[in-house]
């Protein structure tokens, strides 16, 4: 049980990390959402399932959905390769 | 003894003037600011390439950082201290972090008689198992109560900052919005019409049995909204808003937090006045025990799972 505490402590760091050095918003915001499920195991290991669930819910769940709703709103998801192809798809729309 | 002023100069004084305004004659803003209708753009073409020409002079002069010993000490000198301050932050929270007791142990100013009250006596005086609850429920009920209300602030900051306020806003919104996504997902919608039902019954499960096991209302209510969110992805805000609108969104949470205040004023009042409460405590591990815990938490699950799912719709569409 300790080495997989230790694995998943680790995984913690590298996710902190990766997630402050990506360039792109999107994966930024699905390694946070990989934190939060890591932390809601370790909730878990630490004896308090009342927290891993609201972790679960909140950390994973709906802070990820509100995150991604707003890149969506100021246009930060759209690659620039498709973008010409997605205007071409849409005219007129916006 | 008065002194009469002449007319002209009392109407300079700010007493007048003061008197005026307090008696609603005279508008403070009106014939004091000057307002223009704004004139139509147009571009000089003299004035545009003077404005690029100093602006790549600018970027030539201050880019450079091959021919610009500033910006080079500069840039040297900012990545030395960010590193710098980076270790010097690490460094204070590890010596912080060093600094405290060690986990677990008997000793520890953790393990006072407030905490061992809590454990001795939680069943008897709660009523129930899961001694989380027992105290945030029922010991520090008003500290819940305050966060309950944070959330109800935090949605009405939201729809202060994120609510379209016209009709036309709200189509515009909702139009633009799904321009870049199918609009009916089979795939998307399956899943949901597979896993909407279970999470809505682990919701009401983990909030029900909040005194009995790990749970309770916000973490009951998180998962709820949660549930709401994705039904909302896959079926769209028309189907969605048959049941859930903003009436719906005030009822509930008004509801709740008044249901919650009342709750809990009465056993404050019998609290502070040593009056045996008429709501019995129950058999602990029973559905139906614990007092008034069952009430508050199905109260915080409402305001949380109304929160969760307004917040979504607020960040969507500005409104329903």
């Amino acid at each position: 049980m300790t080495i997989f505490t230790c694995i998943l402590l680790a995984f913690l760091v590298v996710c902190a990390v990766a997630a402050s050095l990506s360039k792109n918003l999107l994966n930024t915001i699905l390694i946070f959402m990989s934190y939060s499920l890591i932390m809601s195991i370790i909730w878990i290991l630490l004896e308090s399932p009342d927290l891993a669930i609201t972790e679960a819910a909140v950390g994973a769940g709906v802070t990820t959905v509100l995150f991604l709703v707003t890149l969506k709103k100021i246009h930060a998801v759209i690659k620039e390769d498709n973008r010409e192809e997605n205007e071409e798809g849409n005219g007129g729309d916006k | 003894m008065s002194r009469k002023v002449p007319q002209e100069k009392y109407e300079k004084t700010f007493s007048y003037k003061f008197k005026r305004w307090l008696e609603g004659y005279k508008d403070p803003f009106l014939d004091t600011l000057e307002m223009k209708s704004q004139k139509a753009f147009h571009e000089d073409e003299e004035i545009t390439r003077l404005h690029d020409e100093d602006k790549e002079q600018h970027l030539r002069q201050l880019y450079d950082i091959e021919h610009n010993a500033e910006v080079r000490i500069f840039a040297g000198i900012y990545k030395v201290f960010s590193v710098l301050f980076c270790i010097f932050l690490v460094m204070m929270l590890l010596i912080a972090v060093s600094a405290l007791p060690p986990f677990g142990e008997a000793g520890n100013p953790v393990n006072n008689e407030v905490s061992e009250r809590y454990i001795e006596n939680g069943l008897q005086e709660t009523g129930a198992v899961n001694i989380v609850t027992g105290m945030i429920l029922d010991y520090r009920a008003f500290d819940t109560l305050g966060e309950s209300h944070v959330l109800f602030i935090a949605t009405c900051t939201v729809l202060i900052l994120l609510r379209a306020d016209t009709k036309r806003d709200q189509e515009y919104g909702e139009a633009n919005d799904r321009s870049h996504e199918p609009k009916n997902d089979v795939i998307l919608q399956t899943a949901a019409r597979i896993l909407v039902p279970p999470i809505f019954i682990f919701g009401i499960y983990v909030i029900l049995a909040g005194h009995l096991g790990p749970g309770g209302g916000f973490s009951g209510g998180a998962v709820i909204g949660a549930g709401l969110i994705l039904y909302l992805n896959a079926f769209g805000f028309a189907k969605t808003e048959k049941f859930f609108t903003a009436k719906t969104y005030r009822r509930m949470s008004f509801g709740a937090l008044a249901c919650y205040s009342i709750a809990k004023s009465y056993s404050f009042y019998t609290g502070a006045n040593h009056i045996e409460s008429i709501i019995p405590l129950g058999n602990p591990g029973a559905i139906l025990s614990s007092g008034l815990i069952l009430l508050l938490n199905i109260c915080v699950g409402i305001v949380v799972a109304g929160t969760m799912y307004t917040f979504y719709v607020m960040f969507r569409k500005g409104g329903y």
